[in-house]
């Protein structure tokens, strides 16, 4: 800018435009730096992620809750308080709900479960000869519904670690960390995510606005008419976004020698073709021996593309994320979880996975429990981020 | 530096240009005000200059646009994004990320520019609009005013040479206003970027004009002048300039301090006069001050039936923050009572509580005997009404005239009375326009007819004259003081300090969700620099608020 900092005159004493506080200092601060430090969106994600993977490898209840708890408690010490951080405990509902219709199949459908301890005995629908195999009521036992409260939470786990990753990095800032020839893509992806947020608050904006003609303003009615105007602005806000986007530069590409394109094209056909035959080879029982160098090929010859493909944008980019120290431990730490807890699940199978014929008592198994708490790690290496 | 060679443009399926024989030229480093009525194409001139006109809105372009040398014909924004930096009327349409850094950031990562520069210019720009306490802050989370800055700033952070912007200052308050006016001089005197900007609040802008476009009416080609040869000719001015043309000062002043310098002699032929009252309504009642203890406050009577409001040791709580804190008001019939304030200082909350929008967490709202959020919506019409900051929110039908219809249907008043209402506010108007394609102060108007149908004693405006142009609000002025006549209550929250002296018998300062003070308007905003109007400021110790109230005077 060239301009010296500005002694602003604050006419009249006031404080912020808003009523914040002034700016203590007007030179720029190196130690905001600080502030910023946060850690790399990707090792959030990875670590969430790694925890979802150690939730799938055991039904045990007991190991479940463990894990329930240990992600809440590090999303309850570093969630932020923006917007996106909300949707946690909208997870958290989700994962109540299907829970509960995991059970709720269970009684109504019944299950192949074997059992001898019978709660009640629903009356059985007759059913035409045609949907056999189906049983609507009939007898709930007390082993299928363990079955099914185990394997509900057991997903109910996987939708919570998603929510804590959610909760903890903005996944606007993991698509940030694309390839500089995926980045339009990223944008768009972006835009779209934060459509739904706006479409729920025009709707409410509206929903009020009929009270104020008189109308009620709940009910699937009110909902209907506000319908037409909500996608009216919604279509309004995207043209205009378009523009705002066009005039601040997005799209500009560089001028790129022709070799280097046609290269890039080559690169990366050449390479996605490579992914998918060595894919299917490694998938198919024959395949077992080229499978595994034809992906490995064809993955480097895809990231050349990309890398190469990169240079037709002459994006910069803003204060990347550094992958630093902090990152690798937090990464390490769900990546240790999800491997401790599959090598225990085929080593110590009966404790990961407590019977239901014959109803026993599920048990924590002592290591498996201390490996679970490792993903508390981050709560002590990740700073806060100041409220 | 921006160079219109004999322009006009047509959009799809008009069947007359919207602008035609723009013809002038912006030099380096000026800063030059478009001024005109609503709807005489301001905004599609502004867009011509980052070439939104046409690759964006379509329509045909007919002459030559150049920026800096380059012919918007043949670059789209995008290449013209390093020299052209344009902020639209609304900012939130503007963001494209969800945090004030990375906003800052977004428009260099697209040009490119080396990852340090950036660094340096976004620290800068956050200490130069005064945001760098807000840097980590959610975009959606911010004030009106603080998203204007964020706005401007996005895209001052590249060194456009040129910036174009559209209302920058209509949905501030006046101080914030100051703050964003005074960062643009500074830009054009220290770093002489070319600023092209549009403002219906002239009074807030004119003094920094280096020259006026004036766009007198559609279709009419402009003239460019120095602001004091504009201003003579202009159908849109100032307070100040209305006061010169009124006491016939030649050339006329466009400051305050020049105008109060040449006052000396109006000032002595005022000086035997009465000051009128600003508005010959009832006398203010007097104010509910705020319980300052709540173990002190006895049982509260029932509100005496001579009020229509009623409120009492009002708190809001949304999220974390208080919007509301004990806070005391009551309106009487007859009476316009201004709420003022910054930006996020509780006015539409307040509004939104006294229509049962927000549920008080503690004190209580009575509105003409109803508890607002607890009355039936239909029951609530026929006691209060408000339109709302965007007029549009209120309206769903795609004729006017089917509006029209719904609205009698909702309030239960006999046929026809809602369209006369229209005819009275809006003459002229066809019944089977779009309301979508109605002007911002027709569209008020139109909501203001819905919601006048069911006749409601209290009526509530928020920002009612964002976006109108000097006469539109005169025509609202007067739409106003009849109501008010007729023993309509009007509480009104608004910026637009003209408009609280010309109509307002009472005027509410809210700060930090509290009420500062509640008063007489002349007591109000006389004592206030900030909310004083021009008049006010020029005339003072005499007290005198609006032109019309000196032309009376002098008669």
């Amino acid at each position: 800018m060239g301009a010296p900092p500005p002694g602003r005159s604050r006419a009249w004493g006031r404080a912020g435009a808003d009523g914040t506080p002034p700016a203590p200092t007007s030179v720029p601060t190196p130690a905001r730096r600080q502030s910023r430090g946060r850690l790399h969106p990707g090792a959030w994600w990875l670590w969430s992620l790694s925890l979802g993977t150690a939730a799938t490898r055991t039904t045990n209840p007991l190991l479940l809750a463990l894990l329930i708890a240990t992600a809440g408690y590090v999303v309850a010490t570093h969630r932020t308080t923006a917007p996106w951080s909300r949707s946690y405990s909208a997870f958290a509902k989700l994962a109540l709900a299907v829970l509960l219709v995991r059970l709720a199949f269970a009684v109504v459908l019944g299950s192949p479960i074997p059992g001898t301890h019978t709660l009640v005995t629903l009356p059985e629908v007759p059913l035409p000869h045609w949907a056999q195999g189906i049983r609507l009521g009939g007898r709930v036992t007390a082993e299928s519904l363990v079955f099914a409260l185990y394997d509900g939470l057991r997903l109910a786990t996987l939708l919570i670690c998603i929510g804590a990753a959610n909760a903890l990095a903005n996944p606007a800032r993991l698509l940030k960390s694309l390839p500089g020839a995926l980045y339009e893509m990223g944008v768009a992806v972006v835009v779209a995510l934060t459509f739904a947020p706006n479409l729920i608050a025009d709707v409410q904006r509206l929903r009020a606005a009929r009270r104020l003609r008189g109308r009620p303003d709940s009910g699937i009615r009110g909902l209907l008419q506000v319908g037409l105007p909500v996608l009216e602005g919604a279509l309004e806000r995207s043209v205009s976004l378009a523009a705002a986007m066009d005039a601040r530069g997005y799209g500009r590409t560089a001028e790129v020698p022709a070799p280097v394109r046609r290269t890039t094209t080559a690169l990366t056909l050449g390479g996605l073709l490579g992914v998918c035959a060595g894919t299917y080879g490694l998938l198919t029982a024959e395949g077992g021996t080229y499978g595994l160098p034809v992906l490995f090929a064809g993955v480097v010859a895809a990231l050349a593309g990309l890398r190469l493909g990169g240079r037709r944008s002459p994006r910069t980019r803003y204060r990347p994320d550094p992958w630093d120290m902090r990152a690798w431990l937090v990464t390490a730490s769900g990546v240790a979880v999800a491997a401790l807890l599959s090598l225990a699940s085929v080593r110590d199978s009966s404790t990961l996975h407590p019977g239901v014929v014959p109803l026993t008592a599920p048990t924590l198994p002592l290591w498996p429990a201390a490996a679970v708490l490792l993903a508390l790690l981050p709560a002590f290496v990740v700073p806060r981020e100041p409220s | 530096m921006i160079r219109f060679e004999d322009v006009s443009v047509t959009y799809d399926g008009a069947a007359e240009p919207t602008v035609r024989g723009v013809d002038f030229e912006v030099p380096e480093g000026e800063l030059v005000l478009l001024v005109g009525p609503s709807g005489v194409g301001k905004s599609t001139v502004l867009g011509a200059v980052g070439g939104l006109v046409p690759h964006f809105t379509g329509g045909t372009l007919r002459g030559r646009v150049t920026v800096a040398g380059r012919d918007t014909r043949t670059h789209k924004p995008r290449e013209l994004a390093d020299v052209v930096g344009t902020v639209g009327q609304d900012p939130l349409a503007h963001f494209v990320t969800d945090t004030v850094e990375d906003e800052l950031a977004y428009g260099m990562e697209s040009l490119g520019i080396a990852p340090n520069v950036m660094r340096r210019r976004v620290e800068e720009t956050l200490d130069l609009l005064g945001l760098a306490d807000l840097r980590d802050r959610p975009i959606a989370t911010l004030s009106g005013g603080q998203q204007q800055r964020v706005a401007i700033g996005s895209v001052l952070t590249p060194h456009p040479g040129v910036l174009v912007l559209d209302e920058p200052t209509s949905a501030l308050d006046p101080a914030a206003a100051e703050e964003v006016l005074a960062v643009l001089q500074r830009l054009v005197h220290d770093l002489g970027t070319t600023v092209l900007m549009a403002e219906h609040r002239l009074e807030r802008v004119i003094q920094y004009a280096d020259q006026v476009v004036l766009m007198p009416e559609p279709g009419a080609a402009p003239v460019l002048g120095t602001p004091a040869e504009v201003m003579a000719v202009s159908p849109v001015y100032p307070p100040v300039v209305g006061l010169g043309r009124l006491a016939g000062w030649s050339p006329l002043p466009l400051t305050v301090r020049d105008a109060r310098r040449r006052a000396t002699d109006l000032r002595t032929r005022l000086a035997d006069r009465e000051a009128p009252r600003a508005q010959p309504g009832p006398a203010p009642a007097p104010p509910v001050l705020p319980s300052p203890r709540r173990f002190l406050r006895k049982r509260t009577p029932d509100p005496a039936p001579a009020q229509i409001a009623e409120v009492r040791s009002l708190a809001v709580r949304r999220g974390r923050v208080d919007a509301l804190r004990n806070v005391g008001l009551s309106v009487a019939p007859g009476e316009t009572v201004a709420l003022m304030g910054r930006n996020g200082a509780g006015k539409s909350t307040l509004l939104s509580a006294l229509v049962g929008l927000v549920e008080p967490t503690t004190g209580s709202v009575r509105v003409g005997g109803a508890v607002p959020h607890r009355a039936a919506p239909r029951d609530l019409v026929r006691r209060v009404g408000l339109v709302p900051q965007e007029p549009r929110d209120l309206l769903y039908a795609d004729t006017v005239a089917a509006e029209c219809t719904a609205a009698e249907r909702d309030a239960g008043a006999g046929p026809g009375t809602c369209r006369a209402l229209v005819s009275v506010l809006l003459p002229g108007v066809a019944d089977d326009v779009h309301p979508r394609d109605l002007s911002e102060g027709q569209r008020l108007a139109l909501a203001l007819s819905v919601v006048l149908t069911a006749r409601p004693p209290l009526l509530l405006l928020d920002e009612p004259t964002r976006g109108l142009d000097y006469a539109a609000k005169a025509r609202l002025v007067a739409v106003l003081r009849e109501l008010a006549a007729e023993g309509h209550a009007i509480v009104l929250a608004t910026h637009d300090v003209e408009l609280a002296a010309e109509i307002a018998h009472r005027v509410v300062l809210l700060a930090d969700g509290e009420v500062i003070a509640d008063g007489p308007t002349s007591g109000i905003v006389v004592s206030s620099p900030s909310f004083a109007p021009q008049v006010t400021k020029i005339l003072a110790p005499q007290e005198w608020l609006t032109v019309a109230q000196v032309r009376e005077a002098l008669a």
